[in-house]
């Protein structure tokens, strides 16, 4: 690891004026995706602003504004927290599952709410310092396009970069349209919708999202909403369990009378730079009864614009029966 | 020693600059070493390695000191040094680190805890598991500096009494023992600290990914085989202890014991 200055801040104020100050200054958190990079020299920090005493760790209902009646997650409490809330777990299972279905107990001990949301590729170009990669090194080319490109992504990729993005958390929070707040060093503070947060990667895949440099995430808000009967968080990977996805789908259905769907959220993950909303399905899926065939013409409608690589094909029939069955999970009650 | 009274290099600094990199010697002069820069090199560099390879070194470290070794860790010889006060295993402790140290470093390099082991140094495989403020967490992925005021319980914490008849092992070393939950025994204190902790996970009513319905939460909840696998899966065992670590946490977990069943080929 190469050197750098450590501060701890006491408050939101002193570390985002700490981080606008050097662009090369960087928040640890739970340190769980910085402190692994930065041992592969990945990332490259001269100065750590240590955020992780912040006190913004509170689960709150939410009384006013666009997500009235939802809740407030705060950006610094813990993944294990915020998984076991009691609120989370009743109206938000889905957040719970796709929380749990992610690395260890040890790693969402140390996780934050705001740092799953920015960890990084898993991409092994992109771990390797001495592959070209332009996520890493703007330029360089990218090892995965030619290269070993099982595990990238299906939709949205360009020439510049195929990674995929690997939070579990953030497919459930896209699928529940959840709001990423965040605060910048003159106090002023933004509502970022979650498609609108993490990129594709285009022209610059250095940049995973659209937050600036210093912006702190303060919380992460959820709307109200009545999927909460029937949803399910389906994660398929190489091995049971402590394993990133290969494919992930985040399904949420409001039901109406008579079997009939009034709205269907569906999100995907390993597939795409960032979480992969599958607006097709939804919109095939919205006034449908909840029958198999239906389920299956929605994943047939979603998959049909996937642009596999040489190594990923499998992906796109894997990514078709998975909506299909996540979304068969959901009307079972999202029972595991 | 006040490191700004002697900034140039004395002759005998000197000549072990010249044993150890010969080649570097007028380049390091010229380009300006002082005093406190050379001792930073050498602490850094591992004094001790240096140490074996030169004969002037061997003079050179063995003069008697006027402070001791471990003072030499000063913020002179640190780059970025930041001090913690943590508690380790019911002891206060209080050290200056390098900002670059983590937690399971410190640990085994600077606190003689060696039990919490090394395995991959990046998140993959628990061996380093300790328990910080009540919560199994990798000693690896952790800094030291940012154990400021925060209790540490690792292996070596988990037995009562100090020694000879008077320690007691913990139930879960008990069960690990009883149900040879390990072979080589290097994922163990890693495996026992994490296994501890989810005992209480588990009176809490912490849900898991193979919970059947989240929606309910029950205090405490019992632990099928499935859920002890799926809760501990951020232990590896290369040895494939994993029945016998089932069975140990399982027996802990129910109050019960539990028969080990053993089936041999024909
Ligand atoms: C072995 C292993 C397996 C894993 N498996 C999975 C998995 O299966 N699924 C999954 O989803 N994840 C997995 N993870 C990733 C893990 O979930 C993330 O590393 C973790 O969520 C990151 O959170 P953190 O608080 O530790 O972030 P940190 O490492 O502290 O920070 C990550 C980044 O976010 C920035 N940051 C942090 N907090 C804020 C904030 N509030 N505002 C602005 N910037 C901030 C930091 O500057 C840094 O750039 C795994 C990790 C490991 C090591
Ligand atoms: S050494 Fe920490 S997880 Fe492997
Ligand atoms: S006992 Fe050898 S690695 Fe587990």
């Amino acid at each position: 690891m190469r050197p750098f200055t450590y501060s701890r801040a006491n408050d939101p104020a002193s570390a985002t004026k700490e981080l606008a100050g050097n662009p090369n200054a960087k928040f640890l958190a739970g340190g769980t995706n910085l402190i692994d990079l930065m041992k592969e020299d990945v990332e490259r920090p001269s100065a750590i602003v240590d955020i992780s005493g912040l006190r913004l760790t509170e689960i709150k209902p939410i009384a006013a504004g666009f997500a009235k009646g939802g809740l407030s997650i705060g950006g610094l409490g813990k993944n294990t927290d915020a998984a076991n809330h009691p609120l989370i777990r009743q109206n938000y299972p889905l957040l719970t599952q796709a929380i749990l279905a992610g690395a260890s107990g040890q790693i969402r001990n140390m996780a934050t709410n705001g740092g799953n949301l920015l960890q990084r590729t898993r991409c092994p170009y992109f771990y390797e310092v001495a592959m070209p990669c332009n996520k890493r090194e703007p330029g360089s080319g990218c090892g995965a396009l030619e290269g070993v490109n099982r595990l990238h992504a299906i939709f949205g990729a360009s020439e510049k970069c195929v990674a995929v993005y690997p939070s579990d958390m953030a497919i459930a929070l896209a699928a529940l349209d959840a709001i990423v707040k965040v605060k910048n060093a003159s106090g002023q503070e933004r509502s970022i919708s979650f498609t609108d947060f993490h990129r594709l990667p285009g022209d610059t895949p250095e940049r995973d999202t659209n937050l600036a440099h210093g912006e702190l995430i303060t919380s992460i808000d959820l709307p109200p909403n009545k999927f909460a009967d029937k949803s399910y968080y389906l994660k398929v990977r190489d091995r049971a369990s402590y394993a990133f996805a290969l494919i992930s789908v985040a399904a949420g259905l409001e039901m109406g009378s008579g079997n009939k769907i009034v709205q269907a959220r569906i999100a995907m993950g390993g597939v795409a730079h960032k979480p992969w909303r599958a607006l097709k399905a939804e919109q095939f899926l919205a006034g449908k009864e909840a029958t198999a065939e239906n389920f299956k013409r929605a994943a047939d409608a979603e998959m049909a614009d996937a642009k596999p690589l040489e190594h990923n094909k499998f992906k796109v029939e894997l990514g078709n029966r998975s909506i299909v069955l996540a979304l068969q999970m959901a009307m079972n009650g999202g029972k595991a | 020693m006040d490191v700004n009274e002697t900034p140039d290099l004395s002759d005998d600094e000197k000549k072990l600059f010249e044993d150890l990199m010969p080649e570097d010697l007028d380049e390091i002069l010229d380009t300006g070493v002082n005093r406190r820069h050379f001792l930073k090199l050498v602490t850094l560099a591992g004094g001790g390695i240096l140490a074996a390879q030169s004969a002037v070194a061997e003079q050179l470290f063995t003069r008697p000191l006027s402070v001791p070794v471990a003072a030499e860790l000063s913020s002179a010889t640190i780059e970025n040094g930041v001090n913690v006060s943590l508690n380790v295993n019911g002891a206060a402790r209080k050290l200056l680190v390098d900002s670059r140290m983590t937690l399971l470093d410190t640990l085994r390099e600077r606190l003689e805890l060696t039990g919490s082991k090394k395995g991959c140094d990046h998140g993959q495989c628990g061996a380093c598991t300790v328990i910080v403020d009540g919560q199994r967490v990798l000693s690896c992925l952790t800094l030291a500096a940012s154990c400021e005021g925060k209790s540490v319980k690792t292996i070596e914490g988990l037995a009562k009494g100090t020694s000879g008849s008077t320690v007691r092992l913990h139930p879960m070393q008990e069960a690990f023992l009883k149900h040879d939950g390990f072979q080589c025994g290097f994922c163990t204190p890693g495996q026992i600290c994490s296994a501890v902790a989810l005992m209480d996970e588990a009176k809490r009513g912490d849900a898991s990914y193979v919970t059947e319905d989240v929606r309910k939460k029950t205090a405490p909840v019992q632990l099928s085989t499935e859920e002890i696998r799926e809760r501990m899966s951020g232990n590896l065992c290369r040895c494939g202890a994993y029945p016998n670590i089932v069975a140990a946490i399982q027996e802990v977990h129910s109050g019960k014991p539990v028969e080990q069943t053993f089936r041999f080929s024909a």
